[in-house]
């Protein structure tokens, strides 16, 4: 690009222009992509073997009844029409009725979401403690048994299915050794006793002051969500040691060494400081994807969450409810994942 | 023997016949002295011949009930035991086998293919088709994997076919822009030039020029992907989405075995270990071939 060849004064007005020019295109990519969300959930929706008339009205009901519905749910308009009137319902709020729980989907998303985002968000600090130093250790140390114990642990990341470990988990730690509560948030004689705030119940009882009600939700919460980290630890310390591995390579790094800098300096600020833009992309996909994850260690551990809503809805076909929380997951995702872009783009001078 | 590795080692090969032969030769040297390469490729060897030959390798029949002996712990008679229904699991598991191969098979199959060509479509082409392409490829890219499959599959309805089919659609963005991204680099070149003044379409430049060049990084993507894909294939099977009973899916199995996992542990535990083992073949393989094949993309996943 010729704009980097002007003197470096220009600098501060460089960024300042990345992050509009980046806000612009965060905006519109995101925009488009939830559309595209949308145009495959309106999809999923309309191909589903089901008639949305009969699971409205029932198979018994009247000629007039059923054409009435129908037109009530607007199936007679054109395909095109019919986007366009899901997506303004979508975007105000109306995900339509769940059939299982026979509530507006949009209150059930609220009332499961919170159990979900407080079970990832244990898990990616567990990830993130662990395997950012994981990592770098194994880059320090690259070719040493220490650094092939860590890439193995890396690889059991992407090859153990998290449900397994779920229910090996809970036969080992729950019912061999005790030392974590069973399936559920919370045992059922402590049920409701804090007032909802955050919806976060080990939060919750933080601001109630009850210590020995986020003692047993801690102990709910501690497995299942040290499983879930276990997925984002390593990939995070296989990325952390890869980036780590680039600016080992440096001349700089070389540079710092040669001068007599120790080992520990070099590696954690000369090697480590460079690295922590892409680290914070690397950590929020991660995010992302343990938001998605949790759906399979939720069913294992009677999670009440987002995962068990969704697949309780899958099992019972409330395309509702699964769509419903399609959509949000989705757009979660989608939002983590271009805000890591964007981060990516405004701060890591390479990019631009 | 000698002959044959100096032909095969010949700096100045004199046919395209030796040259290719050469090339190979390099390649399966470099493979064999990477220890987990090679242990990957033996994983998938011994998945390949388990799946052909199940039927002659079971002591048992995977679906033949006997109700006398439910839930056996491991034995020398049941290697690994019995499940609910007096099932040998380990037959169970060796037939499992097909299923897993023929998923990762078919999504494979599916996927691949559907990526090369948007992809090298995308690139060949450029300007306003390189944009459309990409955005439908972005959009697919940015959407949670199993949770568009678990959509796909509650539209489709549960099954394994169903289950290969949610798991391809999620799948092929990321071929696609491996793709597109070889496409680039030798969109401009030569030989592309000279095969288009000889008077070749669009399509056959595609097809015989531009594909088997990305094939190569496709490959290696795929490998490196069908752990995840056995995964998801797993997790549909545990939500009971995938294979249906009395198909002894592996996911499945942990699902059937999950009731009695705290007095009967090997029900659900042993289908497990198959899943890691096989998957974890597959990482290896993949990272492997990666090193060999394209050693640029060292680490980069």
């Amino acid at each position: 690009m010729a704009a980097d060849l002007s003197e470096p004064g220009a600098e501060t007005d460089h960024r300042a222009s990345d992050l509009a020019l980046g806000l612009g295109r965060f905006a519109i990519v995101t925009l488009l992509t939830f559309l595209g969300l949308l145009a495959i959930t309106f999809f999923i929706g309309r191909v589903v073997p089901i008639d949305p008339v009969v699971a409205v009205v029932g198979d018994r009901a009247s000629q007039e009844v059923y054409e009435a519905t129908r037109e009530a749910l607007g199936l007679d308009k054109p395909l095109p029409v019919q986007f366009a009137i899901y997506v303004r319902d979508v975007l105000t709020g109306d995900l339509g009725t769940s059939l299982t729980t026979g509530r507006p989907v949009v209150e059930d998303l609220a009332r499961f979401f919170p159990a979900t985002v407080e079970m990832a968000t244990v898990g990616i600090l567990i990830g993130v403690f662990l395997g950012v130093p994981m990592g770098v250790i194994a880059a320090a140390h690259a070719g040493s048994w220490l650094d092939q114990v860590i890439r193995v642990l890396g690889l059991l990341g992407y090859a153990v299915p998290a449900f397994w470990m779920g229910l090996v988990g809970l036969a080992v730690f729950y019912a061999g050794l005790g030392w974590v509560s069973g399936p559920g948030r919370i045992d059922i004689f402590y049920d409701g006793m804090v007032p909802t705030v955050t919806g976060l119940l080990t939060v919750d009882a933080l601001i109630a002051g009850d210590m020995t009600i986020f003692a047993n939700a801690l102990s709910h919460l501690i497995l299942p969500a040290s499983i879930l980290g276990f997925f984002s630890l390593a990939y995070i310390a296989r990325m952390t040691r890869s980036f780590m591995l680039d600016q080992l390579a440096q001349e700089f790094v070389t540079t710092a060494r040669v001068k007599g800098v120790s080992e520990r300096v070099v590696i954690w600020k000369h090697a480590f400081y460079p690295i922590r833009v892409q680290l914070v992309t690397v950590i929020g996909l991660s995010y992302a994807v343990l938001l998605e994850g949790s759906v399979m260690v939720e069913i294992v551990f009677s999670w009440p969450g987002i995962g068990n809503y969704l697949t309780t809805a899958l099992l019972r076909a409330d395309m509702a409810a699964v769509l419903g929380a399609t959509i949000l997951i989705g757009t979660v995702f989608i939002v983590i994942n271009r805000l890591s872009d964007l981060l990516y783009r405004v701060f890591d001078p390479r990019s631009r | 023997m000698g002959a044959v590795r100096d032909w095969l080692t010949d700096d100045a090969p004199a046919s395209r016949l030796q040259a290719q032969a050469g090339r190979a030769w390099s390649i399966a040297r470099a493979f064999g002295r990477n220890p987990l390469a090679m242990l990957g490729a033996v994983i998938i060897g011994a998945l390949i011949v388990v799946a052909i030959f199940a039927p002659w390798l079971s002591p048992h029949s995977p679906v033949g009930q006997d109700l006398g002996s439910r839930l056996l712990p491991p034995s020398a008679e049941h290697w690994l035991g019995t499940d609910e229904l007096g099932r040998d699991i380990l037959s169970r598991i060796l037939h499992g086998a097909r299923i897993t191969l023929l998923i990762v098979v078919m999504v494979a199959l599916i996927s691949a293919p559907l990526g090369l060509i948007i992809g090298a479509v995308a690139g060949y082409f450029g300007g306003w088709v390189d944009r459309v392409l990409m955005a439908l490829t972005d959009v697919f890219l940015s959407l949670p994997k199993l949770i568009m499959a678990l959509a796909f599959v509650a539209a489709l309805g549960a099954g394994l076919q169903n289950a290969i089919i949610a798991i391809a659609v999620t799948a092929w963005p990321a071929y696609a822009r491996i793709a597109r991204a070889e496409t680039l680099t030798f969109r401009n070149s030569e030989f592309i030039a000279a095969v288009r003044l000889q008077g070749a379409s669009h399509l056959r430049v595609i097809v015989v020029h531009v594909i088997p060049l990305c094939m190569s990084s496709t490959i290696i993507r795929v490998t490196l992907d069908m752990a995840g894909i056995i995964l998801t294939a797993a997790g549909l099977g545990f939500l009971g989405l995938g294979a249906q009973p009395p198909l002894p899916e592996w996911g499945a199995m942990i699902s059937r075995g999950r009731s009695f996992i705290l007095d009967q542990w090997w029900v659900a535990t042993m289908p497990g270990f198959a899943i890691i083992i096989v998957s974890l073949g597959f990482c290896f393989l993949g990272d492997g071939l990666r090193d060999v094949l394209d050693p640029k993309q060292r680490e980069g996943r």
